[in-house]
């Protein structure tokens, strides 16, 4: 049964607030129902549903857009977690399909290849809340601004290489600490730099934080990435290839939801991380131009 | 809203130390309680393993995943210490989630967690994101003199309670009469968030019983 008739639904509280429920958690990217249930029994807090992961769409080069509504809604039936999915940078319809799917979260991604080389989406005219990447303070501020009410860090997509994921979270806090303190006059001139309201960068910087819960996303392979991740401060992870890219999946997913649960705690990373067979083949950096690195989608 | 100490001039606030509720930290939105619980000039903690239990007056299962800190509680043996806390007669909060980890029995087919709470519980019962809602409700027990309030409540993906055993108690219900609280003794299970409404009467209710239990 819906909501009560006289209900508020998709408000500003129920957006954000379902962010706020996954934080300490670890969402998966699968591409079927059966991944999608390996996920959910290995503790996944949400899946994100797609038609390649990160890895297969860098490999296979391309168009990657939305997925097949047909696989979202097979994934929508296997599990009772959250089901979100991705739409094209700026796609306004391939937002209103996901809308009308009833996902649980649409991410305005750019792993997927951008349909609007100007605008971001105008995420306040959706029901439906959405998650964005950043790779700075402006960039995340920006989202915000748009509508969005989740936020990830963008690392480097597909490369189960931490090195961008820890930059990009680095960069959004540092950013954050040097505007503390700082003059009215100065903030002001911030806002007009970032094209963000002065009163959203009052709020980040008295919070101390972004406003919206932030995850990290972006080359986390190792239960050990995800808890640095944590260290850093992030709210909970993102695994794309990571979980299915590795040797044994569902144990490698599990070990992930441990160590992001037991990030302070050494001895029991040391126990989660054992036996796992073997990681996701990585990426390095220097081996991918600057062309075509997914964080440079987006601005 | 009245920020001040829990029942400040009161017999119980004679105790010396501030009580010390445990929040179960495994996954969800703790942090938020951990806040409601520092306004309240109560002693938070944060629980992922047996040992962070010992010493509590009282107990918080946060909103989150059910699923997940489902898994989390069997993998690390948090099942056993929180009924026995309960036992104890220490004061247990569920929120949402937390809600369904205390019930006695979950629609459709999943076992139970703990089995604190004697209700049957239907979880995501409104359906998807898209239903998630907001509105007043009045909820029982929660006025200084125990008497009913009216509150703003945030249900995100929520779960409904479906059947009230004879041990609990509805103490909240939507308009059209669907419950979304149930009180067991010290055991309150609740179908929304106050811990990011900031609404702080469900929270004085939990640290008022866990000093009255302390005594």
């Amino acid at each position: 049964m819906p909501a009560p008739k006289r209900a508020k639904t998709s408000t500003w509280a129920t957006k954000s607030g379902l962010a706020q429920m996954l934080k300490g958690g670890v969402i998966m990217d699968v591409v079927n129902p059966a991944e999608a249930k390996i996920a959910q029994e290995a503790g996944a807090v949400a899946v994100m549903a797609l038609e390649r992961v990160p890895f297969d769409i860098r490999r296979d080069g391309g168009v990657a857009r939305m997925s097949d509504p047909d696989m979202i809604k097979g994934i929508q039936a296997a599990v009772s977690i959250p089901v979100m999915a991705k739409a094209r940078i700026g796609h306004e319809i391939e937002a209103r399909i996901l809308e009308a799917l009833d996902v649980d979260y649409i991410d305005e991604s750019e792993v997927l290849t951008p349909a609007d080389d100007r605008y971001h989406l105008n995420k306040h005219g959706f029901k439906v809340p959405f998650l964005c990447g950043c790779k700075n303070l402006g960039e995340a501020l920006r989202r915000i601004n748009e509508g969005a009410a989740m936020m990830r860090t963008k690392g480097e997509a597909g490369t189960g290489n931490i090195v961008e994921a820890v930059r990009h979270i680095r960069t959004v806090t540092e950013e954050i600490a040097a505007l503390k303190g700082q003059s009215e006059k100065r903030l002001r001139a911030a806002a007009k730099e970032m094209r963000v309201p002065y009163e959203l960068v009052k709020l980040t910087v008295k919070a101390g934080r972004l406003p919206v819960v932030n995850f990290v996303a972006g080359g986390i392979a190792t239960p050990a990435d995800a808890a640095l991740s944590m260290w850093l401060g992030a709210d909970g992870v993102f695994v794309g290839s990571g979980i299915f890219k590795a040797e044994n999946p569902a144990k490698t997913a599990a070990a992930i939801v441990q160590a992001t649960t037991h990030w302070k705690n050494a001895a029991i990373l040391a126990e989660v991380s054992a036996g796992l067979g073997e990681a996701m083949k990585g990426i390095e950096m220097r081996t991918i131009p600057e062309s075509e690195r997914l964080s440079n989608r987006g601005w | 809203m009245n920020a001040s100490p829990i029942a400040a001039g009161s017999t119980v606030a004679k105790r010396r130390t501030p009580p010390i509720i445990g929040v179960l930290a495994v996954q969800g939105d703790f942090a938020e309680h951990l806040r409601m619980l520092e306004t309240l000039g109560a002693e938070g903690r944060e629980v992922r393993l047996p040992a962070d239990l010992d010493g509590v007056d009282g107990l918080i299962l946060p909103g989150g995943e059910s699923t997940a800190m489902r898994k989390l509680l069997d993998r690390w043996d948090l099942v056993k210490p929180i009924k026995a806390l309960a036992k104890r007669g220490a004061p247990i909060l569920g929120t949402c989630a937390g809600a369904i980890l205390l019930a006695t029995k979950i629609a459709d087919g999943d076992e139970p967690v703990l089995s604190l709470l004697d209700v049957e519980v239907r979880r995501n019962a409104f359906g998807r994101q898209l239903e998630s809602f907001e509105t007043s409700l009045v909820m029982e027990g929660l006025g200084n003199d125990g008497r009913s309030r009216t509150i703003q409540a945030v249900f995100i993906r929520a779960p409904e309670i479906v059947k009230v055993g004879p041990s609990a108690r509805a103490v909240a219900t939507l308009e059209d009469g669907r419950i979304v609280a149930a009180r067991q003794g010290r055991i309150l299970g609740i179908a929304f968030h106050p811990e990011i409404t900031g609404e702080t009467g469900v929270h004085r209710w939990l640290v008022t019983e866990a000093l009255a239990a302390a005594l």
